[in-house]
């Protein structure tokens, strides 16, 4: 037991490491639409809010469970298509504001969409609750899902850094994240690298809908979206332009607050959002483009 | 001369608050509640006006210059012996403190400007998404504090025991002044310097103009005017953290978007608008009567048609209904700028 002076303990550390390791899904899934469309998309969190009402409904439809996952991934892609085909698309020529705006617009409506279809009081998505209990790992019990989660996260973040640098779609995202107008220019279909951003980003938020449901088990319309804030900070934190810093600064803020949560005494981790924001604006003020990122071009011109 | 041109653009919003708060005189006292809060929303949203629509940076901070302006004015009002039941917790010095409604206010606006200019002056050096991010870091702070210390406020509670001193009268003057001083800004040097820096900020720059004084400066007023409304806000109704946070923030911003972030006729408008029709849909659940039809709609409604709105003025007409102009005399209109352009986040 390392750091046991701070009160740490391994399964308050690989609880730590789980929650990095589903906010850095969220990091790459923002990161990646944000890549080639140039929108910060505020409702990822309503995605992932879909994906567990889809979990709890196919727990109280008693569905087995790899059928009630296959359905989160279904209702999440769908979501995702459609958010991008009417909306997303047709801000691409508008200013960031109006996009992050609209974004947020969309949060503001699903959300409310599914409080008046499912309720206030929320449904229960319990039927994956059991790997809420311990594996004992060499004398350390830790909770099945912190060792999924962070297992889950690492295959996710390797087959994505695969079909980014060994297959044309992958090749020709990274073109459009860096510049989309002289991607097309070459010969980069436009429609095509969207279609696959968002289609791998709803992935990845119906990965993160999979693992948050599990230790969140109550789905109310609200699900996801403090998450969603907190990677938004660590994307920006990470530094937005590039996906490895991206999912670093998701993972970061994640971690710290896993670990943070575990650690602080409850009249103090009630604070714990105020802390977390602090650190996130002063290193803002020290590297505004990033933490992991390194020293900004010329600025953007036109 | 001049300023006879420059009337319409300080009398269309300001008849319209005024028209507001004539019909709301003439309805039920139930339906005068959506006219008051119709009259709050227009104060705060040309609080963000002034420095959104004038900066073209958008700032996700400025709900949380409202909580502290509804805070001080709701802890400093609440009667004496009021004081330990609502607010069990409360710091000693605070308990004792006790002031009238004016002054109330006044201080709600001190206190708004003192931490929007706290806030401001480190902040105001960044911009883009990084600016974005941290003013939404500073709301997640100001909500995270006031929800958990009871030693300066109810915590997660209501704020009852207010003196509810916020009539029409009271609330359609906030929202006029607010108008006046929007006005008044954005037509001060201090007020085209910053419109200068959002055409063009290096040119603007080239012309000796300091980006982050012009910022900071118009920050800490749109702090101070959106403390003022938080004060007449909690004067209205028991406010909770929970509604002075994103769900309002969010629903701002939408007014001002929606209305056109370039002007000040367009935060009205949209404020106006917006809420409005908030507001009838809100009412409708109880069945309202429309020329003779009763329309009865499930509550959450009104969010719903809110959210749809939105998204689809902001895909078919992003610079808002009024496009971010003002409302000029004719002879004047060849003239106007028609590139007010649209903030950077």
């Amino acid at each position: 037991m390392i750091l046991g002076f701070l009160n740490l303990t391994w399964p308050t550390f690989a609880n730590g490491l789980a929650l990095g390791g589903v906010y850095a899904l969220m990091a790459v899934g923002i990161g990646l639409v944000f890549g080639v469309l140039r929108i910060v998309n505020f409702a990822y969190g309503q995605l992932i809010m879909a994906g567990a009402y889809a979990l709890a409904y196919g727990a109280q439809w008693n569905l087995p469970n790899w059928l009630a996952i296959l359905f989160c991934f279904g209702v999440v892609l769908a979501l995702s298509v459609l958010m991008d085909q009417l909306v997303f698309r047709r801000l691409r020529a508008h200013s960031p504001a109006v996009m992050l705006v609209a974004t947020f617009a969309v949060a503001f409506l699903l959300q409310n969409i599914a409080l008046l279809a499912f309720g206030p009081l929320g449904k229960s998505a319990g039927s994956l609750a059991l790997l809420n209990a311990p594996w004992d790992l060499g004398g350390v019990e830790i909770k099945k899902i912190a060792v999924i989660a962070v297992a889950t996260a690492v295959g996710c973040l390797v087959l994505l850094q695969l079909l980014l640098t060994l297959t044309p779609l992958g090749l020709q995202m990274r073109a459009a994240a860096i510049d989309f107008r002289t991607a097309r220019l070459l010969g980069v279909r436009a429609n095509r690298v969207i279609a696959g951003a968002v289609v791998i980003s709803g992935l990845f938020a119906a990965v993160s809908a999979v693992m948050l449901s599990v230790t969140e088990i109550t789905v109310t319309s609200t699900f996801g979206t403090q998450d969603t804030i907190y990677v938004l900070a660590g994307v920006v934190l990470g530094g937005l332009n590039r996906p490895i810093p991206a999912t670093l600064g998701g993972f970061a803020i994640g971690f710290a607050s896993g670990i943070l949560g575990g650690v602080l005494p409850s009249n103090q981790s009630q604070y714990l959002p105020s802390f977390l924001f602090a650190a996130v604006i002063v290193v803002l003020l020290v590297r505004p483009n990033g933490l992991f990122t390194r020293a900004a071009g010329a600025v953007e011109r036109v | 001369m001049r300023l006879v041109r420059r009337l319409p653009e300080l009398l269309a919003p300001a008849v319209l608050v005024l028209g507001t708060a004539l019909l709301g005189l003439e309805v039920s006292s139930y339906l005068q509640a959506y006219f008051l809060d119709t009259l709050v929303k227009v104060a705060i949203v040309v609080a963000l006006y002034l420095f959104i629509g004038n900066s073209g940076v958008l700032s996700f901070g400025h709900i949380s210059f409202v909580a502290l302006g509804a805070w001080t004015a709701g802890v400093l009002t609440v009667p004496e012996s009021q004081k330990k039941i609502v607010m069990p917790g409360l710091a000693h010095f605070l308990v004792t403190t006790n002031v009238g409604n004016l002054a109330s206010l006044a201080l709600a606006a001190g206190v708004g400007a003192v931490a929007a200019l706290v806030v401001g002056l480190p902040l105001m050096r960044l911009s883009g998404l990084a600016a974005g991010i941290a003013t939404f870091g500073v709301l997640e702070i100001v909500n995270n504090v006031l929800t958990y210390d009871q030693s300066i406020g109810p915590g997660e509670n209501a704020f009852s025991a207010v003196p509810s001193t916020t009539g029409i009268w009271q609330a359609a003057v906030a929202a006029l002044i607010c108008v006046a001083v929007a006005f008044a800004y954005q037509h001060s040097r201090f007020g085209r310097m910053l419109r200068a820096t959002r055409e063009d900020p290096a040119a603007a720059t080239a012309a000796g103009i300091s980006i982050y004084r012009q910022r900071l400066l118009a920050f800490t007023l749109s702090g101070a005017l959106a403390g003022f409304a938080g004060g007449i806000y909690v004067h209205l109704q028991p406010l909770q953290a929970g509604g002075l946070y994103l769900d309002l923030t969010f629903i701002t911003l939408a007014m001002l978007v929606v209305g056109g972030s370039g002007s000040l006729l367009g935060a009205v408008v949209g404020a106006l608008a917006l809420n409005g029709l908030f507001s009838f849909f809100s009412a409708a659940t109880n069945t309202v009567n429309v020329l003779g039809w009763n329309l009865t709609v499930p509550s959450g409604t009104a969010e719903i048609v809110l959210g749809v709105l939105m998204a689809l003025v902001l895909v078919l007409r992003p610079s808002g209904l009024t496009g971010g102009r003002e409302l000029s005399l004719p002879r004047r209109r060849r003239a106007v700028a028609r590139s007010a352009a649209e903030p950077v986040a």
